[in-house]
């Protein structure tokens, strides 16, 4: 025999599916959502997911290489990262604060923890909350879906200078003529004026808010295809809408010209997106199959109360990475019992 | 596919994978006799237990069947010559697990006849339970699935435990193995002997056959052919790795769980393989040894891939020359590719417990550079391991050495190293390894604490 035979340690097979295809298809199951998107909010949504991906992957490789960890924009989880940021941001917002928000996401909420696999909370959330903070005013200016003149011209807001504050919409908006836009989200509307968007309309998109949560109905199929691809423990998305149906239905018997209808909960805000989307990424949530259930009615339960009674009008993102900061504790008390063990 | 097998419901354990199970290549292959090597190798020790000790000297004659060495201990078997020839060495002989043991070597002569002429044949069916348990242990049986644990030593349960259940695995779900598909196919009536022995000997009220649901065809079989006045049942179980686990079978089949630490006694089973009780039923009424067993040689690297009779210490340079190659070899494996092991030289030779050889190709280079992602705790491992583990909770204590964390908090002793964790995990770590190496780390540990114990 030329050549030696090889020696490697049991098992000698393996199954093919790795992290970098776990990842890819989850950007896929993103694209028709960001589409959508763009679709919906023109030229400057484009760009907005254009800006938080690219800098989210220019940070990553920024921070790998002074680690020396290698090339790790190959395993596409900064992809992911940009994506979902640049989904849960108002169409118009402005494009160097977006960049802010992926290289904040990047660097605090994953580099600094060692990178993929190490990340506590949602890397993309991170990002978000943090200019929530800091610029509370432009991550609440909505402007309208199905501008006329979208695919040509961009929200004045999406191109404000670099450190300015954005250029204010309102003229721009009051240019469209549109009728009965009050610049408010449907969770805006039903909080302050109690009044419910028709589901349809929140079903299918046809309404303002951040660029890729409006479609309650495109984001359940994406991410029930992600499911059945098994790359996505569906547990986790069915437990949070079962969490916020719990907490929400009580009140809304109690009074339904108050409270929201359980199926208006489900399908306004980022409920869906943050179900299916953030809630669901593996490295921030729990691995016992207990655990995960926890933790996605702990996450639809917190959505709900923070929405009802809290100052903020959508609660999803910080019950995301409070429960995100929970699931190592969450992971310690639902360890599976062993077999043999009583 | 996940779904029509949720739907044909045949009985389980929770968890566990569904490898592509490559047994196509040889499951019609009937068993066919392979001639002798020049030489055969048999190792003292091929089973669990002590080793046997030699009864011959070098350049001694000895005829086919004749003992060769003998058991010093309770848990210990003795050999029998492979072949009919003369005794050209007494010393050191490659192992697939590494390290060089002693061995008999055997030159084979060609021109002998090869018959079997020792034994003295008895009734096991009106024998005492003790000998017919020292019968057993005579003819140098162990278990051929693969645990080489001595079969004599599982007929007698500990003091105060009572074997009520005989389970018999023809489960096979190792990838690529047909050796006991075949077994239950061919040595039908060996097998139904062996069973009653062992039903004779553990003095077990009924035995049940647990045969993977991918071989139906030795389902039918068996149950047309097993006598109706026997307390003997055959069951179909679903094939899924590793369902020919002794837990496993267990689980599946009675639905009972043996205590973390104890033995499948403790609720009142007893183990045996189909191929361990077709030996038994063929080898203890005559009073003869076991001398050869059946080996599936099989893999992507093999042309002629069947099941063969093999005489022990057969080597499997000789067995892969037989069946020939297509092309470079890459791995070379004993047993079954999930928890089989890589040979380091073709001259180890087959032992007791080799149920197959699987010849791979090369590694595609590409694969070899596989890369090693971080854990992105997707879970997969928790929901593949058989035993309800955490290996991705062990997985990141390993690569921290927190060893005695793993085996104190979470229970790594109870790891089989099936391998299922390392088999679904996306980022290629190399979980099953790593807790290898804790154990053996952990049991290095236990040892020094009691030698310093015993000095002071």
């Amino acid at each position: 025999m030329s050549r030696g035979i090889e020696i490697r340690t049991s098992p000698h097979l393996k199954r093919v599916v790795t992290v970098d295809k776990i990842m890819r298809t989850v950007v896929l199951a993103l694209l028709p959502i960001a589409a959508f998107a763009v679709w919906q909010f023109g030229l400057s949504v484009l760009l907005l997911l254009l800006t938080t991906t690219g800098v989210a992957i220019l940070t990553e490789w920024g921070f790998a290489r002074a680690g020396g960890r290698g090339n790790t924009v190959a395993d596409w989880s900064a992809v992911i990262t940009g994506l979902l940021l640049g989904l849960t941001l108002p169409p118009g917002f402005p494009l160097w604060m977006a960049a802010v928000a992926a290289f904040v996401g990047i660097a605090l909420g994953k580099a600094l923890f060692g990178g993929l696999g190490y990340n506590v909370m949602n890397p993309a959330l991170v990002g978000r909350a943090f200019v929530q903070a800091a610029f509370p005013v432009a991550i609440t200016t909505w402007t309208p879906a199905f501008a006329p003149g979208r695919f040509t011209e961009v929200i004045p807001s999406t191109l404000t200078l670099p450190f300015m504050q954005p250029i204010p919409v309102g003229d721009w908006i009051a240019s469209l003529n549109l009728d009965g836009w009050s610049g408010a989200t449907p969770l805006a509307i039903q909080k302050f004026q109690h009044i419910e968007t028709p589901i349809m309309d929140t079903f299918s998109g046809m309404i303002a808010g951040s660029a890729g949560e409006t479609s309650a109905i495109l984001i359940l199929i994406c991410g029930l295809w992600l499911a059945w691809q098994r790359m996505l423990d569906w547990r986790i998305p069915v437990s949070v809408m079962a969490g916020a149906v719990l907490v929400a239905l009580p009140f809304w018997l109690l009074d339904p010209s108050l409270y929201p209808s359980p199926w208006f909960v489900l399908c306004s805000g980022g409920l869906m997106l943050g179900a299916w989307f953030m809630a669901s990424d593996m490295v921030a949530s729990p691995v016992t199959a207990s655990g995960v259930i926890l933790y996605g009615l702990f996450i639809g339960a917190l959505t709900v109360v923070i929405r009802l009674f809290g100052g903020l009008v959508e609660g999803i993102m910080y019950a995301i990475l409070l429960a995100n900061a929970l699931g190592p504790l969450i992971s310690s008390w639902t360890q599976p019992r062993v077999y043999g063990s009583k | 596919m996940g779904f029509t097998r949720l739907l044909h419901g045949h009985k389980t354990f929770d968890h566990g994978i569904y490898p592509i199970e490559h047994k196509e290549l040889t499951a019609g292959k009937p068993i066919r006799r392979l001639p002798f090597a020049d030489e055969l190798v048999i190792p003292l020790q091929q089973h669990k237990g002590r080793a046997s000790v030699p009864i011959v000297k070098v350049g001694q004659e000895v005829v086919r069947g004749e003992p060769i060495a003998v058991a010093d201990h309770f848990v210990s078997v003795p050999m029998h010559a492979p072949a009919t020839g003369v005794i050209r060495a007494i010393g050191l002989a490659p192992t697939a697990e590494g390290p060089k043991t002693q061995a008999i070597f055997l030159k084979v002569y060609h021109a002998a006849s090869q018959q079997v002429l020792y034994g003295s044949e008895c009734e096991p069916e009106h024998m005492n339970v003790k000998d017919i348990i020292q019968a057993v242990q005579d003819a140098g049986l162990v278990g051929l699935g693969g645990g080489a644990f001595p079969s004599h030593v599982k007929m007698q349960p500990p003091a105060g435990r009572v074997i009520h259940t005989l389970l018999v695995n023809g489960c096979e779900c190792e990838p690529y193995l047909t050796c006991d598909h075949r077994i239950m196919l061919e040595q039908t009536e060996h097998l139904i002997r062996g069973i009653r022995i062992a039903l004779r000997a553990t003095r077990a009220e009924r035995a049940i056959i647990g045969v993977e649901d991918n071989k139906l065809d030795a389902v039918s079989h068996l149950r047309a052919r097993i006598p109706k006045h026997l307390p003997i049942t055959v069951e179909a179980v679903r094939s899924k790795y590793p369902q020919g686990a002794e837990k496993m079978l267990i689980t599946a089949l009675l639905d009972a769980e043996v205590p973390a630490g104890g033995l499948p006694a403790d609720v009142g089973v007893a183990v045996f393989n189909v191929g361990t009780l077709a030996q038994m039923g063929e080898l203890v009424p005559l009073g003869r040894g076991l001398i050869e067993r059946v080996v599936t040689v099989s893999g992507p690297a093999v042309k002629n891939p069947g099941n063969f009779l093999v005489p022990i210490g057969t080597p499997v340079r000789f067995l892969l020359d037989q069946v020939g190659l297509k092309g470079p070899l890459g791995q070379v494996i004993l047993g079954g590719p999930m928890m089989g092991m890589a040979v380091s030289s073709l001259d180890v030779p087959v032992t007791k417990s080799v149920s197959g050889v699987v010849a791979l190709e090369p590694e595609d280079p590409a694969l070899a550079r596989r890369q090693v992602y971080p854990c992105i705790k997707c879970g997969e491992c928790l929901r593949a391991c058989p035993v309800s583990l955490n290996p991705s909770m062990l997985g990141e204590l390993a690569v921290a050495r927190e060893y005695g964390v793993m085996a104190g908090q979470f229970n790594l002793d109870q790891c089989f190293e099936c391998g299922c964790c390392a088999f679904v995990c996306p980022s290629n770590i190399p979980l099953t390894q790593y807790f290898r190496i804790a154990k053996s780390i952990n049991r290095d540990a236990l040892r020094r604490d009691e030698t310093k114990q015993t000095r002071h």
